[in-house]
């Protein structure tokens, strides 16, 4: 039972809350409303929170002299690709493992989190070969696949713990009703889950868009993601404030929304199902 | 049509065999009960008639054909589970159609039959909601109706009172049994609670470690139970039963004597002991009696008039013609 | 349990999963540990031939190796104890009555959202600059001079940036864990007359032990891995060279493949350490 709480002690508790919740948002808010100044408003002295002449100009700019837009869609393909491909792969695999368990399915699912372990410096050079020998180097399928793979654990595994939370006993239902195994996944499994099915795919397309190894060393000019356009900016380019501000808020705005939405399976899914 | 035959069918999971050799026969339009204490393989028994699990070794027949590797879906049967396993993205009509258009019927035809099935179980109204808008007994009855509709050679249910509280227990019992002289369907219907198979059942199949103790009717196991278990697990409240100088006298390893067959007195009786607890139940008393010379007290049912008290002094005399008499290996001596 | 025929397609369904994976981890494995025992300079000469343990031995024995250990170790370290300490405070600070709550929430989330490499430059640009960042005007307000920070206090700079991505992730699932905790313990130990501070080290803190050793092995691998951060920053000058860099560097910029492969085993043994612990807790609750 909740307890009647005294306002003072709320209030303080809202103060100190608010406080640090500020102060640790603050990076991104100042990102934002650097992104709104002018270039010598931006290196002001003393800095200039508020008041200043908000304007739209560096957003204009990035856009026109970097072809924004072109860095926004390889995300959008490789990010939202990788975690399409995934979940037509893992979908069957967490059915199975869900509700035809065997004695090796828990050997399979620890060997593929293992897997996710795996360092990726320690495959780096194998895997930037092989991209050059098959043509894949700085393409945006290769770098889908990569994604895909490196995500596909963490998919299996929020899928199987949502699967698991499916009675078997529906799916025995169905099958008594006549379902094939076809029928039984489509008309049955998949829209009871789709709630998790939708928060494996937001976490991963979050995960693919942030992904920052394999996307700067995969890719240069023609498939290179958001990630490696904001790279670009280390210098000199990174002393214009404002622009920077700009390329910053625009490659995080979607991923922030996406990311409010998903807090939740955002647990389960970073702790493979230990906390829920 | 719907009779079924299973034919020295076992089960085994893994090196583990849950289910040894078995036959039995399940005649068209009887209501079969399996009963018998948890883990005792009547659900396993089941879901191998269903279809639901393999079966290791042995036959499988339904109206006389050779049912053992046909498909679940293919046997012609239906299930109503213990959780109902109602699909809770789909209304209750669409949950009631969902084998109908598996089976490929049309739309028309597949309406048709939702609507006779929702009037005979009172769901008309009901017919638009979701599972998770119904209470327990209305669920359990959709479940049913998604069984009805398919037409089936035999109903199978699997523990589908467990579920609800005693009340509307009482209430779903009614109904399935009515339901069973309506369609004069096959039912095999599975559950822990000997009450359940005592007042539904033509035939009661009593388990216990997935061998059949016995079957028979429930008089039959009620009056001549084959062993000290089916004699212990039939009748409410329990048998009590009676080793030493007590089932000497009659010539036998154990005796038992059910509690409504003794009458207590302050008197006289053959056995004497004190009253430790009673139960008033209002039509009935149940007494626990300290009898000198045993360890378990014993069990008197008496009427709901009497008044005994807790240290009373009683005497106890069992009906000799209601006694079971049984020998050393627990089986019932003629 | 299920029919024969389930268990069959249960199989050929979990296959490709299997394949995938199976084939993504063995063949650039493979390759790397037959790299590690080559002399390989792709732009010098390439494969030059098969040298045993060489490349392992000069891995170890050259003299970047133990300083980028011990960078490692203190920017791991680092991270983890500042995000688990604050971690802890600060799901405990939100898990109490407030108005704002799902706001707050979302403040405090909001930066493993942002991209790695947009932290970093941020920080790098933004706050750090000894000219025009925040932290100079700053230290300029109190008649303090500007640091340096990313070349005079490079190392704490990147504890820095890194325990700012991370602090959401450790807050959150810890916040999760709370909540989980019956509060009819809380209020049984109360009734037991215990203080505040008992019921937290008492019943919170042990609650909280295994979403604790959860983040922190979680984090640990990842945290091993860092990469952006360090690239976009210091690109390793500075003391910042981590062991995953050091790699990095000897793979593709000095395209000393043996050498670096040598250093590639010795990360996944690395990490594999970690693994097993993580495994273990992970495997443990897959029973239940």
């Amino acid at each position: 039972m909740a307890r009647a709480v005294t306002t003072r002690r709320k209030t303080i508790n809202t103060v100190a809350a608010w406080a640090i919740g500020l102060l640790i948002f603050f990076p991104i808010l100042w990102t934002i409303l650097t992104s709104f100044k002018t270039e010598a408003q931006a290196i002001n002295d003393p800095p200039l929170f508020l008041f200043f002449d908000w304007t739209l100009e560096n957003y204009a700019v990035v856009q026109e002299r970097s072809d924004y837009m072109r860095f926004l869609w390889n995300s959008v393909i490789i990010a939202g690709g990788s975690t399409v491909l995934g979940l037509i792969v893992a979908v069957p695999a967490a059915w199975s493992m869900a509700f035809v368990p065997s004695k090796r399915t828990k050997d399979i699912l620890m060997w593929m989190l293992s897997t996710k372990m795996l360092p990726a410096v320690g495959v780096l050079y194998p895997i930037y070969l092989l991209f050059i020998e098959m043509g894949l180097l700085d393409t945006r399928i290769g770098l889908t696949i990569v994604l895909m793979l490196i995500n596909l654990p963490i998919i299996v595994w929020m899928l199987y713990t949502y699967f698991k939370e499916i009675p078997g006993e529906i799916l025995e239902a169905a099958r008594m009703d006549g379902a094939t195994l076809k029928e039984e996944i489509l008309y049955i499994l998949t829209p009871m889950a789709i709630p998790g099915i939708a928060s494996t795919l937001l976490l991963n397309v979050i995960l693919a868009w942030n992904e920052a190894f394999w996307t700067l060393n995969l890719t240069a000019a023609k498939a290179a993601p958001l990630t490696a356009f904001i790279a670009s900016y280390s210098s000199p380019e990174g002393l214009f404030y404002a622009k920077l501000s700009a390329a910053s808020t625009m490659a995080i705005a979607p991923i922030l929304i996406l990311g409010w939405f998903s807090q939740k399976q955002l647990v389960r899914g970073l702790t493979f199902g230990a906390v829920k | 049509m719907g009779q079924i035959t299973l034919n020295q069918i076992t089960k085994s999971f893994g090196d583990v065999q849950v289910i040894p050799p078995l036959d039995l026969r399940i005649d068209d339009g009887e209501f079969v009960v399996f009963v018998g204490p948890s883990g005792c393989g009547k659900s396993t028994l089941l879901r191998l008639i269903a279809g639901l699990e393999d079966i290791t070794s042995g036959e499988i027949n339904i109206d006389g054909k050779d049912a053992t590797e046909v498909p679940p879906a293919k046997r012609g049967l239906a299930m109503v589970f213990q959780s109902y396993a109602l699909y809770p993205h789909m209304s209750v009509r669409k949950n009631i159609a969902f084998p109908l258009r598996m089976a490929g019927l049309d739309k028309a035809e597949q309406d048709n039959k939702v609507e006779a099935a929702a009037k005979v179980l009172n769901l008309t109204d009901y017919l638009e909601r979701r599972p998770g808008q119904l209470s327990g007994g209305q669920r359990q009855r959709v479940a049913i109706g998604r069984a009805i509709v398919r037409e089936p050679a035999a109903f199978l249910f699997d523990e589908p009172l467990s579920n609800l509280d005693a009340a509307l227990r009482v209430n779903m019992r009614l109904e399935i049994s009515e339901l069973h002289q309506t369609l004069e369907t096959t039912m095999i219907y599975v559950t822990h609670d000997q009450v359940e198979a005592m007042t539904m059942a033509d035939k009661i199949v009593v388990l216990q470690a997935g061998i059949i103790e016995q079957v028979g009717s429930p008089l039959e196991l009620y009056h001549t139970p084959r062993n000290r278990f089916v004699a212990g697990f039939i009748g409410s409240p329990k048998m009590n039963f009676m080793m030493g100088a007590f089932s000497a006298e009659y010539d036998a390893a154990t005796i038992g004597i059910r509690p409504e067959h003794i009458s207590v007195s302050h008197t006289e009786g053959k056995w004497s002991g004190k009253v430790g607890v009673s139960e008033h139940l209002g039509s009935d008393t149940f007494l626990y009696v300290d009898v000198d010379g045993l360890e378990d007290p014993v069990t008197v049912r008496s009427t709901g008039e009497v008044a005994f008290r807790h240290g009373d002094a009683v005497h106890l005399t069992p009906d000799p013609e209601k006694i079971h008499r049984f020998d050393n290996q627990g089986l019932r001596m003629a | 349990m299920a029919t024969q025929h389930s268990r069959s397609a249960a199989r050929i369904m979990m296959a490709p999963a299997v394949i995938l994976l199976l084939g993504w981890m063995l063949i650039p494995l493979t390759m790397t540990l037959v790299f590690s025992f080559k002399r390989y300079l792709p732009l010098r000469g390439g494969d030059l031939g098969w040298v045993g343990f060489e490349n392992y031995v000069r891995f170890v024995s050259s003299s970047a190796f133990w300083p980028s250990v011990q960078t490692t170790l203190i920017i791991v370290g680092g991270v983890l104890v500042i995000t688990i300490i604050f971690g802890i405070l600060l799901s405990i600070l939100l898990d109490q009555p407030m108005w704002g709550q799902g706001v707050v929430r979302i403040l405090v989330i909001a930066p493993f959202f942002v991209m790695p490499t947009v932290s970093a430059l941020v920080w790098k640009n933004m706050f750090m600059d000894p000219v025009n960042g925040l932290f100079a005007h700053l230290w300029k307000a109190f008649g303090a001079q500007p640091i340096e920070w990313l070349s005079d206090a490079s190392l704490f700079s990147i504890i820095l940036i890194v325990s700012w991505q991370w602090l959401p992730f450790a807050t959150l699932i810890l916040l999760t864990a709370i909540q989980s905790l019956d509060s009819e313990q809380l209020e049984a130990a109360e009734m037991d007359g215990a203080p505040p501070l008992s019921r937290f080290a008492y019943i919170t803190l042990p609650h909280l032990s295994r979403a604790i050793t959860i983040v922190l092995l979680i984090q640990t691998i990842f945290l091993l891995a860092i990469f952006a951060e360090i690239f976009v920053t210091t690109s390793g000058a500075f003391g910042t060279r981590t062991l995953t860099y050091l790699i990095y560097q000897r793979v593709l910029e000095s395209q000393n493949v043996g050498l670096g492969s040598a250093g590639g085993v010795y990360a996944i043994i690395l990490a594999n350490i970690v693994a097993i612990f993580l495994m273990r807790i992970v495997g443990k609750n897959l029973d239940t």
